[in-house]
């Protein structure tokens, strides 16, 4: 005799269609001024990334990784968080953190390579990037944990991308967040690419939501390119795990239409019809035109914003050019709390060999 | 006051760490209800209650990146590895994260966590239970690595670790935990952390070593004296950050050295110790420095560890072969 033990299911939500036309009523809370918010973080979050990418091309930032077509779900994620929620980001949702409180001439900092650029006067119990892929997930949990502990009604989202979810301490992250409860929502950008290899190439799974129900939890999908859905789906699974119960992971499925980085060729490995057909489901241009048939949006509030955006971008590229790196000690000044007497020598080397070199 | 062993001295830290601040959180595999599987953690769990003593899902890399994330949170983690074979997954945290968070975002994020994890041979353990990877750690910028050698400075030396506010491991010699008992006052006494030990003052010869070889490094000591040499034993305790005046003043007296370990001698710890003297003390030096320590092999199984691990008898041959330098 065989019974089924277990049985699930995996939910897509949508609001906007592709072309801007909502396909459900939207939630209350999304009124003209909210979605003209987000609008305009998104806007903000494309204008770093193409400003980050010529500075790099001309040899003025380090490798950059764009988070082009990939705005919707980083803006969501900072949009739908509250201050006293703790943000474990990837490397791609400088959005969110834009969203939270991080300037734009921080982020310039950091990817000019210049640590300054992690202490966030904002959000100061952020994590910075996290470059090794899915290393963060842990962290997370352990943020998480602290809430927990304390009692506080606050939450920690982790982001990461689909290539991520192959890696053991995502899921070790996960099986941990369901079994002790934990207020932790997890998302997974998929964006469809991790580097070259296509997503049906990372796993069999039919979706990277489903990897939730292993670790006793529910994931869902929801469009990631419509930003709505992703705040939505964010704020429910947000409330749910600051008033106790636990963990959620949201598979937004959106998609990368520039490179892995500045030092990627995506050509290589991808052709450019699927781009382009990604394209149509830009998550700018559908808000842009949701708005736009609400009345809510006119071709001047645009050209404004623009103008708006770039005129941010370029001051903090400025300022963030023109501030100084730090001197020589700083290499070990910020190594342990106080320099143990037995680097005191290699400090006073580095200090001494740039003495004598200027 | 009864003398305790080396895994009660540790045991007595933690609680006594716990008590006095309760930021201090214990995890690990096995260490709630079970006391952990070489009892270190025993009793813990009943005098502070389970949001303070956590049994985890059994995956290292994973405890040790949520020890990261709760102590970038203010908590004082102190996370239980069952075996430093065990910890290699840890690594990857350790070294890409716990190290460098206070480094990279300038001071905002810190670590104030501690990794424990008993280490070595000589308990006749199956494969993988027997590692001594210290150096590997050592490596690691941003750290502390530390290695208690004894009851009483297994409790002085955890204490301070976990009260020290930056990431450290703290690698347990298991084959001293119940070895000898030792009278260790529970005053909360923290033991310095950076400095070496000197454990026996002499003038003929430096024995420097940590850990679990520092029973075999005294004895060799003891049977050099009957032999009219005077050895000098210095107990590392902190491996990294390296208290290199200690060892070169200890050097500058005796003009020979012999360095102990029981890992593996190619980049062994004992090779930076080596170096240290090559770069600050080579006009001190009356003889070549000499290295006692494990084999280049695969640590055997136990029924060949006795062949692997250094002894007295390994000790006394470097040592009287360097006496023979006037």
């Amino acid at each position: 005799m065989t019974d089924r033990v277990a049985d699930f299911h995996v939910d897509f939500t949508r609001f906007l269609a592709p072309d801007g036309t909502a396909v459900a009523p939207l939630p209350g809370f999304f009124d003209d001024p909210t979605l003209r918010r987000l609008y305009g973080h998104m806007v903000l979050a494309r204008a770093f990334d193409t400003k980050a990418i010529a500075l790099q091309r001309t040899g003025r930032l380090g490798t950059y990784a764009p988070s082009l077509g990939q705005e919707a779900v980083a803006v969501a994620v900072g949009a739908a968080m509250v201050d006293t929620d703790v943000l474990v980001p990837s490397f791609r949702e400088h959005g969110a953190q834009l969203v939270r409180g991080v300037t734009l001439q921080e982020l310039f900092l950091f990817w000019a390579g210049d640590e300054r650029g992690n202490d966030f006067a904002g959000p100061r119990q952020d994590f910075p990037v996290c470059i090794p892929v899915g290393s963060h997930a842990p962290h997370a949990a352990g943020v998480a944990l602290a809430f927990k502990l304390r009692r506080e009604a606050r939450a920690a989202v982790c982001v990461f991308g689909d290539g991520a979810t192959s890696k053991g301490d995502v899921y070790e992250a996960m099986n941990l967040a369901g079994a002790w409860t934990l207020p932790l929502v997890f998302v997974v950008a998929n964006n469809q690419w991790a580097i070259s290899v296509r997503r049906a190439h990372q796993t069999a799974a039919r979706t990277l939501a489903q990897k939730a129900v292993a670790a006793g939890f529910a994931g869902e999908q929801v469009d990631g390119n419509d930003v709505v859905a992703l705040c939505h789906a964010l704020r429910q699974a947000l409330d749910r795990a600051r008033a106790g119960g636990g963990p959620h992971l949201i598979e937004a499925l959106t998609y990368r239409l520039g490179d892995h980085t500045t030092a990627d060729d995506a050509s290589r490995y991808r052709d450019d019809e699927e781009v382009g057909r990604h394209w149509k489901e830009d998550p700018i241009a559908r808000l842009r035109a949701h708005l736009t048939a609400r009345g809510a949006w006119t071709r001047d509030d645009e050209e404004a914003l623009l103008t708006d955006c770039a005129a941010r971008v370029e001051a903090a590229a400025r300022d963030a050019q023109a501030l100084a790196p730090e001197p020589a000690a700083a290499l070990f000044d910020h190594l342990y709390a106080t320099l143990p007497p037995a680097l005191a020598g290699q400090r006073a080397a580095l200090v001494q060999a740039e003495a004598d070199h200027a | 006051m009864p003398d305790i062993t080396l895994v009660e001295a540790v045991n007595l830290a933690l609680a006594r760490a716990m008590a006095e601040d309760d930021r201090v959180i214990v995890f690990g595999e096995d260490v709630a209800v079970d006391g952990g599987v070489f009892r270190a953690t025993d009793g813990l769990l009943a005098r502070f209650g389970p949001d303070r003593v956590l049994d985890t899902p059994l995956s290292e890399g994973l405890f040790a990146g949520l020890a990261v994330g709760v102590a970038a949170q203010g908590f004082r983690p102190v996370a239980e590895f069952q075996f430093m074979g065990f910890m290699l997954p840890a690594l990857d945290q350790v070294m890409n994260h716990a190290g460098r968070l206070r480094n990279r975002t300038r001071g905002r994020l810190t670590c104030p966590l501690v990794l424990r994890a008993p280490y070595g041979g000589g308990i006749h353990a199956p494969e993988h239970h027997s590692e001594s990877f210290e150096s590997l750690f050592a490596h690691v910028p941003g750290i502390r690595v530390v290695v208690p050698s004894s009851p009483a400075r297994a409790y002085g030396l955890l204490l301070s670790a976990i009260r020290d506010p930056d990431p450290v491991v703290f690698l347990e010699p298991k084959r001293l935990y119940r070895a000898r008992r030792q009278e260790v006052p529970d005053d909360g006494a923290g033991a310095p952390l950076d400095r070496c030990f000197v454990l026996r003052p002499g003038t003929d010869l430096t024995l420097v070593t940590w850990g679990a070889m520092v029973a075999e490094t005294l004895d060799a000591a003891q049977a050099l004296d009957r032999e009219g040499v005077a050895a000098e034993v210095i107990d590392v305790a902190t491996l990294k950050p390296l208290d290199t005046d200690t060892i070169l003043a200890s050097v500058a007296k005796t003009g020979r050295c012999v360095i102990v370990h029981e890992a593996a001698l190619t980049a062994g710890f004992g090779a930076e110790v080596a170096a240290r003297l090559a770069d600050d003390g080579l006009f001190d030096l009356r003889a070549p420095v000499r290295r006692v320590a494990g084999w280049d092999t695969v640590m055997p199984y136990p029924r060949q560890e006795r062949r692997y691990m250094p002894g007295t008898d390994r000790i006394l041959a470097a040592a009287r072969g360097l006496m023979e330098y006037a």
